[in-house]
C-alpha cells in the first residue's frame, strides 16, 4: 500500500474513532498542482521587521497565524509582547485591520468588531490574540462570554507560560515548578506552587464548535488548525504553545526543539476538541523522557540541582503530569500516523495531508 | 399645581399607579411628573411614589412632603408612625380597605374614604392589584382628570382581556365613590 | 411627538432613533430601564441593531469600542459601580479617539452601598477624555444624547451624557420625541474615517513611547477645546431643526444683573428655578446650569459670571480631603479673571438625598452669615454622627 493510501485510512480511522461528523475525508486534486509555489500560504498578515528577540516562539506563531488565516480578517490584540514589539508608534508590523485596547478585553472587543461587522452584513473574519497572561487570568471572564454568545471569533492564545511582556512573572499558565521573578525557587519553594490551568477543558466545557491547543514546532499542525477553525461560523479557540528564550531560558535557536520536546513528552498535549469532546489527538510514538524538555531550560535548572531531594520529588511529579496527558488523551501510538508528532515538523511543499 | 402621594407595598403595582395617573394627566392636556422614591424594590416592602398634575410646565424635582392628595393602597401601612404626615390640612385621604370609612377612619384618627379594591380587583381583574380601582375612585371624586383620559392612559399600557377588565374594574369602583366628593378641596389645591 | 414617558424609556426611544449598529450593555440599578427598554425595542422589531448582552460593564465598554473601531454606531449605558468598572476602557476609548456615546445614569458610587443618585461616578472618570454633558431634565436627555452622536462623530471624541439616576430616568414626564426623519436630516450617517478595513488596514491602538506622547496628549487636549464650538453648533443646528435647545455649553436663568449666582450641574436645577418662583428672594440672583463640565468652558462661564459677586456652586459629588469637585475646578479657572466672584462651594443631595425648594433660602442665608464660606456638605445633619467625626 502506498504511503499516502495508508495515511488516509488511518485519518479516516481517527476521525471515525473520536466520532468527528464528517468522517470522509476532504476531496484532494487527482493531481497536484503544476506549480507547488502557488499551493504555498503567501500572505503575509505579520511582516518582518518588528522588533521580537531573537527565536521569540510568539512572533513566529502569530505569522504562521495570520498566514493561515488570509487577509480578510481583523485582529484584536491584548496588551502583551505581540502588541507592544509589531506596532511601536509610528510603526506597525500589521499588514491586516488591528487594534489593541487593553489587556483584558481582547475577546470583548473581537466580540464589538463581529457584531458590528454582523450588523453591517460583512462576513470578514475577527481573530482576537493574547497571551496566557491575557487569557487564562485577567482576560478570562472577556473571553468566558464571548464564547457564551457565540460571536464568530477566532480566539489565538500564545501561551508561553508566564507573564512575559512584564519580566516573567507567574501566570495561571506557568507550569509546576517553574522559576519566575514571582515564583522563585529557594530554600522553602521549588518555584511555581500550582499547577497549569487546564485551559482548553474549561474552552471546551463552553460546548464552543471547535478548541484545540498546538504548537509552533508544528507550522502544518497550526495552519491545518487555523483554517478549520476559520471555516466556522462561531466562536473557536488555539492554544498556541509559543517557547520564550528570555523567560525559559533557552537559546534563541533552539526554540522550535524545545516546543517540540513539550510535545513529545506529553507536557503540552497536542488536542482538538468540537462542543466538549476530544475529536483528535496528535500521537506520540516514542515520548521523550520530561526531563529531557526540562533540562536544556533555565527556568527548571534548580529541578537538578544535586544534592535538593526536592529536585528529583518535583521533576517526578512532572514526569506523572506528562504520563497522565498521555493516558488520558490516548497520545501513545505504536505505528506510524499522518498525525505523528514523529516527522509532523518535517516541512514539506504544500504542507501536511489534510 | 397638585401633589399627590401614593404609598403601598412593593408588588401592589404603585409606581404604575404613579405613572398611570400622570398619564391620564397628560391626556387632559396637563403637564405632569410622577417618580418613585425606591428602597430596595423588594416585595412587600412599603414604597411611596409621587404624582404632580399642573397646567404649567413642573420643574422640581423634590419629593412630595405636603400632598393635597394621599393614596395608601394597603391598610397595613398606617401603622407606620408619620405615615400621613405632611398632609395638606384641606387634603384627602383615599384608602383600599374592606372596612367601613367611618371605622378605618376612628381607628386611625383621622378621616379617610375606603373602597375595597383589593376585593373589586380580584372580582374583575384576577389579582390583588389595588391601584386602578383606587385611581378611578380618585378621579371620580376629585374630578381633577376625566374618565376618559384614565381610560387612555390604561390604553396605553394594558391590552386585550387585562385592558377590558380593568376598564370594568374602574367603572365598578367609580361607583363606590360619591360623585366629585372632593371637587371642592381638588379645585382649591389645584389653584 | 409629545408624550409621558419615563425619562429611561425615552432615552431608548432617542438611541433608537439615533439608528446604532451595535449596543452593548450590562444591568445596574437605575441605568437598568434604558437597557430592558432597549431590548424591547430590538424584540419587537422596532429597533435594528446588534445587541450584545455582556457579562460585565468591563466588556459592556469594550464590545463598543470594538464596534466602533469596525465602523458601526455604537451604544452604552451604565451607572456608578458599573462606570467605575468601565473607567480603564473609558480612558481607552477617548485616548483611541473613537467616538460613540454613552448615557451616565448617576449614582453614588460604594461603599456604603448606595443605589440612589449623586454625580460621584461620571465625576470621577472626568479625566477620562469623554466630553461630558450634563441634563437638567428628561428633554435634554433625549436632545443631548441625539446632539452627542452628532458631536462625537465630528469630533472624534466620545460623549457621556449624564442624567440624574431615577430623579430623571425613573420619572415619568412630558418629552416631545422627535421624529426619525427629522433625527436623520440632523445626524448623518455613522462614517469613521480610521475605521478598521481589511481593504484599507491600518494598526490602531500602537505603543506610544516618551518621544511621541506627550505631542499624542496635546493633541487630544487642544481637540477638546475645538469641540466647545462643535458642542455649541449642534445644539444650534438641534434648534433649528427641532425648535429646542439644551442651552449650549450652560444656560442662565434669572437676573441679568444679578450680584449672586448659584451654579448646578443636573436636575437640582429644575428644583432651584422653581424655588426662585417659590421663595422669590430679595437679593438679584440668577441661575446658572453648566451643561458641558468637559471641556471646560471657561469662557462662557467668565462672561455668565459678569458682575457676579458671589458664586455658590452646589454640586452632588465629593472629593473626600479636598470638598467639592466642581466647586475647586470654578476656583482655579476663575483665579486668572480680572474680578473674580467669590465662590462659596457646597455639596447636597448626596446618594439620594431629597433637595427641597427650601434649599434657595438656606443657601442664600448661609451666604449672608458667612457659612457657606468654607466647603461644606450642606446638607448633612451632624447630630447623626458621633461627636468626635463631626
Amino acid at each position: 500500500m502506498a504511503s499516502t493510501d495508508r495515511n488516509a485510512e488511518r485519518l479516516k480511522e481517527l476521525r471515525t474513532k473520536h466520532g468527528r461528523s464528517d468522517a470522509s475525508l476532504p476531496e484532494r486534486p487527482a493531481e497536484p498542482a503544476k506549480d507547488l509555489r502557488q499551493a504555498q500560504p503567501r500572505f503575509r498578515g505579520l511582516e518582518a521587521g518588528h522588533r521580537a528577540c531573537q527565536g521569540c516562539g510568539e512572533a513566529l506563531a502569530a505569522r504562521l497565524v495570520t498566514e493561515a488565516a488570509g487577509p480578510d480578517v481583523m485582529i484584536s490584540n491584548a496588551t502583551g509582547c505581540l502588541e507592544v514589539f509589531t506596532t511601536p508608534w509610528p510603526q506597525s508590523a500589521w499588514r491586516v485591520p488591528w487594534i489593541h485596547s487593553l489587556f483584558e478585553n481582547a475577546a470583548a472587543v473581537a466580540s464589538g468588531m463581529e457584531a458590528a461587522l454582523k450588523a453591517q452584513g460583512k462576513s470578514t473574519k475577527v481573530l482576537a490574540f493574547g497571551g496566557d497572561g491575557g487569557t487564562f487570568d485577567i482576560g478570562f471572564q472577556a473571553l468566558s462570554g464571548m464564547l457564551e454568545r457565540e460571536h464568530n471569533v477566532l480566539y489565538v492564545c500564545f501561551d508561553n507560560e508566564a507573564y512575559m511582556n512584564t519580566g516573567i512573572q507567574r501566570s495561571g499558565s506557568t507550569p509546576h515548578a517553574a522559576r519566575t521573578t514571582t515564583s522563585p525557587p529557594g530554600k522553602a519553594r521549588m518555584g511555581k506552587r500550582h499547577l497549569k490551568k487546564d485551559l482548553l477543558s474549561i474552552i471546551s466545557a463552553h460546548h464552543i464548535p471547535y478548541g484545540a491547543s498546538t504548537s509552533v514546532a508544528y507550522p502544518a499542525d497550526i495552519r491545518r488548525k487555523v483554517r478549520r477553525a476559520m471555516e466556522i461560523q462561531g466562536p473557536t479557540f488555539l492554544l498556541v504553545h509559543s517557547p520564550c528564550p528570555l523567560g525559559w531560558g533557552h537559546d534563541g535557536a533552539r526554540t522550535i526543539e524545545i516546543a517540540r520536546l513539550a510535545v513529545q513528552s506529553g507536557l503540552f498535549p497536542l488536542v482538538e476538541m468540537e462542543r466538549g469532546e476530544v475529536t483528535d489527538v496528535m500521537p506520540i510514538r516514542k515520548p521523550v523522557p520530561v526531563a529531557e524538555y526540562l533540562k536544556v531550560q533555565q527556568r527548571f535548572r534548580h529541578l537538578f540541582a544535586p544534592d535538593d531531594p526536592r529536585a528529583l520529588q518535583e521533576r517526578e511529579h512532572l514526569q506523572a503530569l506528562a504520563d497522565y496527558n498521555i493516558e488520558i488523551y490516548g497520545l501513545y501510538a505504536e505505528e506510524a500516523d499522518p498525525l505523528d508528532t514523529e516527522g509532523a515538523d518535517t516541512v514539506r511543499r504544500g504542507g501536511l495531508a489534510n | 399645581m397638585m401633589e399627590i402621594r401614593i404609598h403601598g407595598r412593593g408588588g401592589q403595582g404603585n409606581v404604575v399607579a404613579a405613572y398611570l395617573l400622570a398619564s391620564a394627566a397628560f391626556e387632559d392636556g396637563r403637564y405632569c411628573q410622577a417618580f418613585p422614591a425606591f428602597g430596595a424594590e423588594r416585595r412587600g416592602a412599603p414604597v411611596v411614589a409621587f404624582v404632580r398634575v399642573s397646567g404649567k410646565p413642573i420643574l422640581q424635582r423634590n419629593e412630595v412632603k405636603a400632598p393635597s392628595f394621599m393614596i395608601i393602597q394597603d391598610e397595613t401601612l398606617l401603622h407606620e408612625k408619620g405615615l400621613t404626615d405632611g398632609l395638606k390640612p384641606d387634603g384627602g385621604i383615599l384608602i383600599n380597605s374592606s372596612l367601613d370609612p367611618a371605622e378605618i377612619s376612628r381607628r386611625h384618627g383621622i378621616e379617610m374614604i375606603a373602597i375595597p379594591a383589593t376585593q373589586m380587583a380580584i372580582e374583575h381583574v384576577g389579582r390583588p392589584v389595588p391601584n386602578v380601582a383606587l385611581l378611578s375612585a380618585f378621579l371620580e371624586m376629585t374630578g381633577l382628570l376625566t374618565h376618559g383620559a384614565l381610560k387612555k392612559a390604561l390604553e396605553e399600557r394594558f391590552s386585550g382581556h387585562v385592558l377590558d377588565n380593568n376598564l370594568r374594574l374602574a367603572h365598578q369602583a367609580a361607583k363606590a365613590v360619591g360623585k366629585d366628593l372632593w371637587k371642592e378641596k381638588a379645585d382649591a389645591a389645584s389653584a | 411627538m409629545r408624550q409621558a414617558l419615563e425619562g429611561s424609556l425615552a432615552v431608548a426611544k432617542a438611541v433608537a432613533l439615533c439608528r446604532p449598529g451595535v449596543v452593548a450593555a450590562y444591568p445596574i440599578t437605575p441605568q437598568t430601564h434604558i437597557v430592558e427598554n432597549i431590548s424591547k425595542l430590538v424584540a419587537d422589531g422596532d429597533l435594528e441593531t446588534e445587541l450584545v448582552s455582556v457579562e460585565s460593564e468591563f466588556s459592556a465598554a469594550s464590545v463598543v469600542l470594538g464596534a466602533a473601531a469596525a465602523g458601526s454606531r455604537a451604544y452604552t449605558a451604565s451607572s456608578s459601580q458599573g462606570i467605575m468598572l468601565m473607567a480603564e476602557v473609558l480612558f481607552n476609548i477617548a485616548g483611541l479617539r473613537i467616538p460613540m456615546v454613552l448615557t451616565c445614569a448617576n449614582r453614588a458610587v460604594g461603599a456604603p452601598l448606595n443605589i440612589w443618585n449623586d454625580q460621584t461616578d461620571s465625576m470621577a472618570v472626568r479625566d477620562s477624555g469623554w466630553i461630558q454633558l450634563y441634563c437638567a431634565d428628561n428633554q435634554e436627555a433625549v436632545d443631548s444624547l441625539i446632539q452627542a452622536y452628532r458631536i462625537s462623530e465630528r469630533t472624534e471624541i466620545p460623549v457621556m451624557v449624564c442624567m440624574d439616576g431615577f430623579i430623571l430616568t425613573h420619572t415619568l414626564e412630558v418629552i416631545d420625541i422627535p421624529d426619525q426623519g427629522q433625527v436623520d436630516a440632523y445626524l448623518p450617517e455613522f462614517r469613521f474615517q480610521r475605521r478598521l478595513d481589511p481593504s484599507d488596514p491600518i494598526s490602531l491602538g500602537a505603543l506610544v513611547t516618551p518621544e511621541h506622547f506627550s505631542e499624542v496628549k496635546h493633541s487630544q487636549h487642544m481637540a477638546m477645546f475645538k469641540a466647545l464650538p462643535e458642542i455649541v453648533e449642534a445644539d444650534k443646528d438641534f434648534e433649528a431643526q427641532f425648535g429646542r435647545c439644551c442651552g449650549g455649553l450652560l444656560t442662565e436663568h434669572g437676573d441679568e444683573e444679578a450680584t449672586v449666582a448659584i451654579l448646578t450641574l443636573g436636575s437640582i436645577y429644575g428644583t432651584l428655578r422653581a424655588a426662585m418662583d417659590a421663595h422669590k428672594p430679595r437679593k438679584k440672583v440668577k441661575l446658572i446650569h453648566l451643561r458641558c463640565f468637559r471641556p471646560f468652558p471657561e469662557a462662557a462661564l467668565l462672561a455668565a459670571l459678569d458682575g457676579v459677586k458671589d458664586l455658590i456652586v452646589v454640586e452632588r459629588a465629593l472629593s473626600p480631603g479636598l470638598g467639592g469637585i466642581v466647586g475647586t475646578e470654578i476656583k482655579a479657572v476663575l483665579s486668572t479673571a480680572r474680578k473674580p466672584p467669590h465662590v462659596h462651594n457646597v455639596a447636597v443631595g448626596l446618594g439620594g438625598r431629597d433637595v427641597p425648594l427650601d434649599i434657595l433660602p438656606r443657601l442664600l442665608e448661609a451666604l449672608k452669615d458667612g457659612t457657606a464660606t468654607e466647603f461644606s456638605i450642606f446638607d448633612a445633619d451632624l447630630s447623626k454622627l458621633p461627636e468626635e467625626d463631626r
